[in-house]
């Protein structure tokens, strides 16, 4: 009875590792074995795809972009949420909840509706095709969500544990940063994590506001000919490795996730 | 060290939290806050630490106006009713948290940490994290960073209230014992009555966002300004009732009547009060008059009795000791002590 139980379960994980497998398969195979046919294992194993995007800089110089970005964007919004956040979870000032709801609802519009003035824009003051330019475009749906996640988890520090520390005598910005933040440090690793996940799977902005320099992966990805051909074999690796920077931040954050649902903000 | 209010008060919005209070506190034991919930009492204590700016009025500490000044740069220390540490520091750093702010050399703080933990029986926890401390741990820490810092004002706002009642009662023994001479001024908050009597010292009655009075704590009990100050200073509540006073004779109804010896206080109508432990179910005191009515609710502890009962549509509530039991409905006799009513004038003042 109990391997009779765990069936639906096994069959829910194949049914959802199956396109990760196909793509790690596809990714040891060379391209003529994925168009030649059906094989569920790669029979002529190859690392050649990810040789090649190691060492081709179009290939590799997409990550660096891309993390470039990722990264850039991550700071920034963590870095400009924290403050507002702390000033909607502790003061009360005319229209906050407004202006709590509007923030939230910048995240409702569709990135497209944003490209084409981003890309005017960041041509007129020449941050087109620089890192800069996505990291700041990512902001507009980042901050929002990063003041999201950041207001619960103050909410839940208690303010008289501001008072108690001001009654300490400690001065607003040392009780922030050696006592506050130290506090809600698991919010800040949730709010990071969506912020990092949005910005690292965002295609549209992305693509549009960057052209050869500062050409992301996803955009390099998605081409699905070259002057070579089909090379499904390389996006199928170049897929592979795009998957690992998420897993990694979800790893050191997977047990602060729980605390950000339990707080019915993520 | 003298604390004062001169007309004081705040506002949030549009809602009025404390009405223009003015209050000079007395500078040795406890300054009592006794109020419900909601009366003011921990508005009050943020005005009195600089958390909080008064909408009007002024605050002087020892005879200088400190109105303006922040909260890091007055001389007290707070401790709240939930249990508030820095939860990512230790014990001990917990405690020595004020003296690092203040840049204490290091031996000095370790020394003075040292000794507060050892009079709150915290040393074996100094290198625990808040969160693995019990309770009552967690309160003495936070009442251990209050005293390490030797401040000139202690402001403590029910510290008692979230914990079980047997610490409760071991932390409120400890507490005048702490501040005994320490020459800080301390200001207690609390919802009970029966706290406020065995604390002493003195106590201010709140109710609504207003100071109705101010003194040393028995003597308030006895004879409080009026019957506000008389509600909040009485748990189970005071019993009320119109009563007329004609010549001799204090008049309740056609039956209960009783005589008015030596009551200053001219004819008239006045609201008698009668304290739950003036109203019992045998005769006290040489004057005790008879009033019977259908028993409410009875609450029988181990050696006490509260009986809420019905007379003339009003609720009254006995309290005595003994066991006293009275079925609900049943309609049962208690007896008023004459001798230790209060009798307030048509504008709820004292008056005998």
């Amino acid at each position: 009875m109990p391997r009779l139980r765990g069936l639906p379960l096994m069959l829910y994980i194949i049914f959802l590792m199956l396109p990760i497998y196909w793509l790690l398969n596809m990714s040891f195979k060379t391209t003529n074995e994925i168009l030649g046919g059906f094989s569920l294992w790669p029979h002529e194993f190859t690392l050649d795809n990810y040789r090649e995007i190691f060492t081709d800089p179009t290939w590799y110089s997409g990550y660096i972009n891309s993390i470039t970005y990722v990264v850039m964007n991550t700071v920034i919004s963590i870095t400009v949420a924290l403050p507002a956040a702390y000033a909607f979870s502790r003061y009360r000032f005319i229209g906050d909840k407004h202006l709590f709801f509007w923030l939230l609802s910048n995240r409702m519009a569709p990135p497209a509706v944003f490209a084409l003035p981003f890309f005017q824009l960041y041509s007129a003051v020449g941050l087109f095709d620089t890192p800069f330019a996505v990291a700041l475009a990512h902001c507009l749906f980042n901050i929002p969500l990063a003041v999201w996640i950041l207001e619960g988890f103050m909410s839940g520090v208690p303010r008289e544990l501001d008072e108690t520390a001001y009654v300490d005598g400690y001065s607003f910005p040392r009780f922030f940063f050696k006592i506050f933040i130290p506090n809600i440090s698991s919010g800040i690793g949730v709010a990071a994590f969506f912020c990092f996940m949005f910005s690292w799977v965002e295609l549209l902005l992305a693509k549009t506001l960057t052209a050869v320099e500062a050409k992301p992966i996803a955009a390099t990805m998605t081409r699905t000919a070259s002057t070579s051909g089909y090379e499904l074999g390389l996006l199928a690796a170049a897929g592979a490795l795009t998957i690992i920077p998420g897993a990694i931040v979800i790893y050191f954050v997977r047990n602060y996730i729980a605390k950000g649902f339990a707080l019915g903000r993520v | 060290m003298t604390l004062e209010l001169k007309g004081v008060s705040k506002r949030v919005g549009g809602e009025v939290h404390i009405y223009e209070t003015s209050l000079a506190l007395a500078e040795s034991g406890f300054n009592i806050l006794l109020g419900s919930t909601l009366a003011g009492k921990t508005s009050l204590m943020q005005l009195m630490a600089g958390l909080e700016r008064p909408a009007s009025g002024e605050i002087w500490f020892d005879g200088k106006n400190v109105t303006g000044v922040s909260v890091q740069q007055r001389n007290v220390s707070m401790v709240h009713q939930q249990f508030i540490n820095y939860p990512n520091l230790s014990v001990f750093e917990n405690i020595a948290s004020p003296l690092r702010v203040a840049r204490l050399p290091s031996q000095e703080i370790t020394r003075r940490v040292e000794s507060v933990a050892e009079l709150l029986r915290l040393s074996p926890m100094l290198k625990r994290k808040p969160a693995e401390l019990s309770g009552g741990q967690q309160q003495r820490t936070a009442l251990a960073r209050a005293l390490v810092k030797d401040s000139d004002l202690v402001l403590l706002d029910e510290p008692l209230a979230n914990l079980d009642f047997k610490l409760r009662e071991e932390l409120r023994d400890e507490l005048p014992r702490l501040f005994a001479d320490r020459g800080c001024t301390v200001v207690y908050a609390t919802t009970e009555p029966a706290e406020a009597l065995l604390l002493g010292g003195h106590t201010a009655t709140l109710y609504e966002g207003r100071v109705t009075q101010f003194g040393e704590t028995s003597r308030i009990y006895r004879a409080p300004k009026d019957l506000v100050s008389a509600r909040v200073f009485s748990d189970p509540p005071i019993n009320t009732a119109a009563v007329q006073r004609q010549g001799d004779t204090i008049i309740l109804n056609e039956q209960v009547r009783w005589p008015a010896n030596g009551l200053a206080m001219p004819d008239g109508p006045y609201t008698v009060g009668i304290r739950p432990h003036h109203l019992t179910p045998r005769a006290a005191g040489a004057n005790a008059v008879q009033v019977s009515g259908q028993v409410q609710v009875t609450e029988l502890s181990g050696s006490e009795s509260i009986i809420h009962f019905d007379l003339e549509g009003r609720s009254w509530v006995s309290q005595s000791h003994g066991i006293h039991p009275h079925e609900v409905g049943e309609v049962a006799s208690f007896f008023i002590d004459t001798e230790r009513c209060l009798y307030f004038g048509p504008d709820e003042a004292l008056v005998a």
